[in-house]
């Protein structure tokens, strides 16, 4: 089985975004950029499934610019067999992407498409849903548990009050949340490796993919900033304060 | 404007999420909602009750009995040739359903919106809150999921909506739903508490959360809450988190326990009315966002608190 994980590159999440001045987005100028961290739960969990036996092959997909490469780099030096980079420069939107995996999904018949859940830049978590529009498969979203059972896979959902487990056919979409698993770090020989692994490069075009958006963004702006208030002194005049506003047992 | 507005259930009452997608949904024309499911007559009632309906539509199918997107989606994007906006709470299931019905309809969902600022024009969060995008649609027809958090609750009383059944629907036979852990808790849902107390790190085990944050929690019926640090720690279950990678909550009262303030906690609690932080470090970036701040150690302070208030 092969096993498809799209990676985008985003806005390094230890960095903290700067709107900027203009109000047309926000500052990626020399900020240091990584892999989404939903992307590289979903490449792990790829690995470990090749590593258990289940996957026989796993290719890492990109849509972004030409230094998406280094995404791409990344996610071969943790374990996938190969890349496609598509390349553009324009921003594409959930629904786009999902059309162009579609396209690759129809050439390439994986097995199980991992997607992150939703990209720390965008926070649209869509993408996977979308696919599984597309291609009429099951969808497996913010999974914490992935386990393949002969022609269908088992996928334990991190719901609003707790865990839900689904069945799926396969193939099959899933995306990832947090506690799926841990990734681990790419060794340096798996870095220099990495280096002679396929890796094409293609187009939105090449899929017949029209990327053009179909959301303007009008204007991005800073959230409303909180002040911060009074420190109290001690447990008595915080408890004065809370029960002046009515919080009390 | 025609709207079409899922209703999450639990099988026998309307969740609180639907009430502020209602509410949205209200901002932009005509409400409608849709309740699916198996068994949900219950459901539809207290729905047509929901102020300011006009119909309810009950779509009752074994299928539809567990949200399965595969057997939900075809049925809500028919329903949406004639309905010009499908709003979902943006809940794990809103989350997991519009999408997909998105696709289906070649439409861009708009996520998670914060404001309604023209028929198609919305403002939303990206980068986990750290700035707020206004954006068009430029689509025929619009799917967004709304936060809870962002609109007021529609009355839950004084509609009269027009009960009517919607045929058809089928399983898809791709997936089914196998079980559920679904932590009973007797306390608010996290999302639509009043009153929260979470805790955090500097806590250093689930024994100390449950001898110092519960007996407060139980003191004021308030929900318990938790930063990313302490859930990963293990001190509590994934559902309790709160910030960009769990709930984003907004409660009269916040209280922030040994919580350091993360960006990604504050994502998730930022809007609460009054924020209570408690820490021994006087440079916690919490406090920079807290109405009040007690510089404290938690051991004592908290139990202290808990006994007086």
């Amino acid at each position: 089985m092969k096993i498809l994980v799209p990676v985008k590159r985003v806005l390094d999440y230890n960095v903290k975004p700067r709107v900027k001045s203009d109000g047309t987005g926000v500052d990626l100028a020399n900020v240091k950029m990584s892999m989404n961290p939903f992307d590289e739960i979903g490449i792990e969990e790829a690995i470990r499934l090749k590593e258990k036996g289940v996957a026989t092959e796993v290719v890492a997909i990109s849509v972004g610019p030409a230094k998406a490469q280094e995404t791409l780099r990344t996610a071969l030096a943790m374990g996938a067999d190969r890349a496609i980079l598509v390349q553009t420069d324009d921003d594409v939107e959930p629904l786009a992407l999902a059309k162009i995996f579609k396209a690759i999904a129809d050439a390439e018949a994986p097995g199980l498409v991992i997607l992150g859940k939703q990209a720390i830049d965008g926070d649209n978590n869509q993408t996977g849903q979308m696919l599984a529009a597309l291609t009429g498969w099951a969808q497996g979203t913010f999974a914490s548990a992935v386990n393949v059972e002969g022609d269908h896979v088992s996928v334990t959902r991190e719901v609003d009050g707790g865990l839900e487990t689904v069945k799926l056919k396969l193939p099959a979409i899933v995306t990832t949340d947090l506690r799926l698993n841990e990734p681990r770090y790419a060794s340096l020989p798996n870095i220099m490796k990495a280096k002679s692994k396929p890796l094409d490069t293609k187009t939105p075009a090449d899929y017949g993919v029209d990327t053009a958006p179909r959301v303007k963004t009008v204007k991005v702006s800073e959230p409303p900033v909180r002040s911060a208030g009074v420190k109290v002194a001690d447990v008595d005049e915080l408890v004065a304060k809370l029960k002046a506003m009515g919080v009390h047992s | 404007m025609k709207t079409l507005v899922w209703v999450e259930h639990d099988g026998s009452s309307v969740k609180d999420a639907t009430l502020a997608a209602v509410t949205a949904a209200s901002k932009l024309g005509e409400v409608h909602l849709l309740v699916a499911g198996s068994g949900v007559d219950a459901v539809a009632k207290e729905a047509a009750q929901i102020a300011g309906v006009g119909k309810v539509h009950v779509a009752d199918n074994a299928a539809f009995g567990h949200n399965l997107p595969e057997n939900v989606a075809p049925l809500i994007a028919d329903l949406m040739g004639s309905h010009d906006a499908f709003l979902a709470p943006a809940t794990t299931t809103g989350k997991n359903i519009a999408p997909r019905v998105a696709a289906l309809l070649d439409v861009m969902q708009i996520s998670e919106i914060l404001s309604v600022e023209g028929p198609k024009t919305f403002t939303r969060p990206i980068y986990a809150g750290n700035a707020i995008a206004t954006v068009e649609s430029s689509d025929a027809k619009l799917v967004l999921t709304v936060r809870g958090t962002a609109f007021d609750k529609a009355a839950t009383s004084g509609g009269s909506g027009a009960i009517e059944a919607v045929g058809g629907g089928s399983d898809a036979g791709i997936s089914s739903f196998v079980g559920a852990e679904i932590a009973k808790q007797d306390r608010p849902e996290l999302t639509s508490a009043k009153v929260i107390v979470s805790g955090g790190r500097a806590l250093g085990s689930s024994e100390k959360y449950q001898e110092v944050i519960v007996p407060l929690a139980d003191k004021l019926g308030a929900a318990l809450g938790a930063s990313r640090a302490a859930v990963d720690a293990g001190y509590v279950p994934n559902d309790y988190q709160v910030g960009q990678t769990g709930k984003i909550v907004a409660p009269e009262v916040y209280f922030a326990i040994g919580i350091s303030g993360a960006i990604q906690h504050l994502a998730g609690m930022k809007d609460s009315k009054t924020i209570v932080a408690i820490n021994k470090d006087e440079d916690a970036p919490i406090f920079q966002v807290a109405d009040f701040g007690l510089v404290a150690d938690l051991f004592s302070a908290v139990p202290d608190l808990t006994a007086k208030i």
